[in-house]
């Protein structure tokens, strides 16, 4: 079974927001919230600087603290991709994940839901791109199955150097940086 | 005869601009291949698919909007247009914002009581343009039909300007030549005999080393050089950026130069030292092309890089080695041309210097430099021919500016405030908010009360149509027609914009707008088709297009053709000399330097910081803050300030601030960015905020306009370009 990831080339990524957008519109976020960003981060002094860009979202973690807290279930990894999805109706919107989250993936739709990125598990189990991939005007973007070591996620993986957002929380992320 | 006027010529007798290679044959139009639908050849129940063309920018990329049960949902690349490759950039997508924006003029307004008070009246079509009619026919009447002056951005301004024309007048001006693209448009013709045009002819896919001067490619989101750009990254594309911001492509570079702002002249030609000096340049192509370089290489002696050290800040062996790193990948080598370029009011020399080291590594004319244009040739609609004036055009005078290719924005206001050398005393202004994109807004409120007509035709209510004595209400491009898109690129396409949703309130599209107008002008034979669709389809099937098949797809291509030396394509230069002109002689006989110098900037006074701005990916100029989608990712632009200036001062990032600038002018307040990534005497904004129009809820006074606060401009005695870089600003503490 595939177990979906993504992975990310900071050294093509201009920080433009179109993922943002894109997800925006595909998913119909509502207004003042988002499902994915943009981090700059820069080292050093003027002029000698190191700055990565990253667009970042939910890392759907192979050991996904918002799913064991979930104290009603609605938090669950999905039969497609293992992708960590939130069932609407099962959510009673405690917060819970959002405290369990390392990465402050989740908001409170004004529905009542927690509300993340979902991979775009509507087209991704149907062999299409994330809207965020699809958009992204550098192709920095890459979306695939990690398990299976021909996948183009995979390739990239094994040929440049990556890293991982907070590693140390031992949640096990599937979005990878390239560097 | 200069070359710019032989250039003139060539277009108006129909050649191709460029090489001859770039004549596009009419006989193999290639169909757009893109059948709008998804793999299985279904599109979900509820779900449609329209090709149309974006309109959030000038560059215009092929899109297909989707309608989810009749409504707009949203808007992607169209992959069969060659600008978008099927992927717009963070404002296409946010594209559909537009047609909701709560800013947007509902109905006609007229003025009531004083210019600027903003007190209107709503009236009917009919009213409005009876009142824009009666007007137009007194300015006529009284002063002659050239008195009457047009504004204009982009292609929706394509048939007011036929109706201006047909009226009778040849003053029509968009700041996008003075306020932008002339210095880079004239430097490079003056050089090479052509421009380099929009979008940019560089091949930045195929290039192996890309060097930016102050353009900020990825933080300017010019969607097809961005796409080429990563994908040239990925292919190991080395880069050089050169300015006094680490911008985000500073990042991305193998050397950054943080140079001190106005001197980017003195390292171009420290460059060229460089690799004339080391033997470096291209010399079969430089003797084969070039005109004048004894002259050229004797001149450059001078410039070493120690010489250019204090000036600039960058160390020679920087310079040196940055130097050799571009002629090591040369020809595919860019050095990037850049966009606005009007920056310090000597700016069409410093384009020349960019020119000239270009044709120095051999990149003009070469995979992965400069490539020769192609465009798809789709005849002009057979209009009559416009009315002959014997009056020259307002803006630029006995020739002041020798080289001014195109007409003056800036010069048709000084001649609305001076009536010289003949009163102007109406304005059109279709699609450009004057009071940001005009250096000195006294200027403009001054020429502003000197007309007896000022009419706005726009989406939002901008700052201009605040002073406006007539405000139309443009349909958004999601809600319209426009003329056909054929671009000079690397292979001749057209695109087609389409209406997709209705306009929500009594907005009416600009043809709709000219025709009416032109009509009650008593200019109906210049207005011969019933429909837009009557002539689009004229137009289309004029140059053997089916207009159906066109609608359908969105996208239809002309058969490729060489567009560079490696590909078969001839170098043709339209100069003087035939050549490529290190010396230009055109320059020397009008009396300016025939090879380019350095001239220093204005200095700062004492406690101020030079003041730079630019662009964000999200926003294009003024016109985009009020779309939702867009503001939610930048509802402000900010100060960048360096952190140790910050720091000496007691700023913090999250403090807000106001500016002064050296002529007394203070600025809204604007959130401060303590950042690493600037000069310490530099500070920094995004253009296009600070807006003062109340009609435009949404915006209103979030963050500061730069515009505001460039009350001093250098025009460049060449063409007349408003360098703004010479604006410097100190803090102002609240009170």
């Amino acid at each position: 079974m595939a177990r979906f990831g993504m992975v990310i080339d900071t050294k093509k990524c201009v920080g433009c927001q179109d993922c943002v957008i894109a997800c925006k519109t595909e998913n119909d976020v509502p207004d003042g919230c988002s499902r994915d960003w943009i981090v700059t981060e820069t080292n050093g002094k003027f002029p000698n600087l190191n700055m990565e860009i990253r667009t970042e979202r939910c890392n759907h973690c192979d050991n996904p603290p918002c799913v064991s807290c979930c104290p009603t279930g609605a938090s669950h990894v999905h039969d497609v991709g293992n992708v960590v999805l939130v069932t609407h109706e099962k959510c009673i919107g405690c917060k819970a994940c959002h405290e369990a989250c390392p990465y402050d993936a989740r908001f409170v739709n004004p529905a009542g839901y927690a509300d993340k990125c979902t991979f775009c598990i509507h087209r991704t189990e149907k062999g299409e791109e994330t809207a965020c991939q699809a958009v992204c005007p550098t192709h920095c973007i890459y979306f695939g199955d990690l398990d299976d070591p021909n996948s183009e996620v995979s390739i990239l993986l094994n040929s440049r150097k990556n890293h991982k957002l907070i590693p140390e929380a031992g949640t096990k992320p599937r979005i990878f940086y390239l560097t | 005869m200069n070359s710019l006027s032989r250039r003139r010529f060539l277009k108006i007798t129909g050649f191709s601009i460029g090489a001859a290679a770039a004549a596009t044959s009419l006989n193999g139009v290639v169909k757009g291949a893109n059948k709008i639908q998804d793999k299985t050849g279904q599109l979900p129940k509820g779900i449609q698919k329209i090709p149309t063309t974006c309109d959030i920018c000038f560059w215009q990329c092929g899109a297909i909007a989707y309608l989810r049960d009749g409504k707009l949902w949203k808007i992607e690349g169209n992959p069969d247009d060659p600008l978008s490759n099927g992927r717009l950039c963070p404002r296409g997508t946010g594209g559909i914002g537009t047609v909701p924006d709560t800013d947007r003029l509902r109905a006609p307004i007229i003025r009531k009581g004083e210019r600027g008070n903003e007190k209107w009246v709503e009236v009917t079509w009919g009213e409005a343009l009876d009142y824009v009619a009666a007007k137009m026919k007194k300015i006529k009447t009284e002063y002659g039909p050239e008195s009457m002056a047009m504004f204009s951005h982009g292609i929706g301004g394509t048939f007011l300007k036929h109706m201006v024309k047909a009226y009778g007048s040849k003053n029509i001006a968009a700041p996008s030549f003075a306020q932008c693209r002339g210095p880079r448009d004239v430097g490079f013709e003056l050089t090479f005999g052509d421009i380099v045009g929009s979008p940019e002819r560089v091949d930045i896919k195929n290039s192996k080393c890309l060097v930016l001067i102050g353009s900020h490619l990825g933080e300017n989101m010019h969607n097809t050089q961005v796409q080429e750009y990563a994908h040239a990254i990925e292919n190991g594309m080395t880069s050089i950026v050169v300015d006094p911001r680490f911008s985000v492509a500073a990042g991305k570079a193998k050397h950054y130069l943080p140079i001190k702002p106005g001197t980017d002249t003195a390292l171009l030609l420290a460059w060229m030292h460089v690799i004339v000096k080391e033997g470096l340049y291209d010399k079969e192509y430089v003797t084969k092309h070039g005109f004048g370089f004894e002259q050229f290489k004797a001149h450059v002696n001078q410039y070493t890089p120690e010489w250019a050290y204090p000036i600039t800040g960058i160390e020679p062996e920087q310079i040196r080695e940055s130097a050799r790193e571009m002629a090591k990948h040369a020809p595919a080598t860019i050095i990037h041309p850049g966009r606005h370029t009007t920056w310090y009011g000597n700016d069409t020399q410093r384009l020349r210097s960019v020119a000239l080291l270009n044709a120095l590594l051999g990149s003009w004319g070469r995979k992965g430099g400069y490539y020769y244009q192609t465009k798809l040739d789709i005849p002009a609609y057979p209009y009559p021919e416009y009315p002959h004036s014997e009056k020259s055009a307002a803006d630029n005078p006995d020739g002041k500016y020798p080289f001014a290719s195109s007409t003056l924005s800036t010069g048709l206001r000084d001649a609305t405030i001076s009536g010289n050398p003949y009163p102007i005393k109406g304005w059109m202004v279709y699609a450009t908010n004057l009071m940001q994109s005009l250096p000195n807004r006294d200027e403009t409120l001054k020429a502003i009360q000197n007309l007896d007509l000022l009419v706005v035709v726009d989406v939002v209510g901008s700052e201009i149509a605040g002073y406006a004595d007539v405000v139309l209400p443009e349909s958004v491009y999601l809600e319209r027609f426009d003329d056909l898109n054929t671009p000079m690129f690397k292979e001749p396409f057209v695109t087609f914009r389409q209406k997709v949703v209705d306009s929500p309130s009594d907005q009416k599209p600009n043809y709709w707008i000219a025709k009416k107008l032109g009509e009650k002008l008593g200019l109906k034979k210049y207005f011969p088709w019933n429909d837009i669709e009557d002539y689009l389809r004229t137009r289309a099937e004029s140059a053997g297009l089916d207009y159906d098949e066109l609608k359908r797809t969105g996208v239809a291509k002309g058969v490729k053709v060489p567009i560079n030396e490696e590909e078969g394509a001839e170098q043709v230069f339209y100069t003087p000399s035939g050549k490529i002109e290190f010396y230009s002689s055109q320059l020397a006989e009008a009396g300016f330097d025939p090879i380019p110098t350095f001239e220093a900037p204005d200095e700062a006074p004492a406690g101020y910081f030079r003041l730079l701005y630019g662009r964000a990916p999200v926003h294009t100029f003024s016109k985009t803050q009020s779309n939702k989608l867009l503001r939610e990712q930048m509802p402000e632009n900010e100060l960048w300030v360096n952190v140790n200036v910050a720091n000496r001062v007691g700023l913090k990032n999250g403090d807000y601030i106001k500016l002064k600038n050296q002529d007394g002018t203070i600025s809204n307040k604007i959130k401060v960015k303590a950042t690493e990534r600037i000069r310490p005497e530099v500070v920094y904004m995004v253009h296009g905020f600070g807006q003062r129009s109340k009609m435009m809820k949404s915006t209103y006074m979030k963050g500061a306009s730069d515009s505001y606060l460039l009350s001093k401009y250098n025009t460049d005695p060449l063409m007349g370009g408003t360098g703004l870089g010479n604006n410097f600003v100190t803090f102002e503490w609240e009170v």
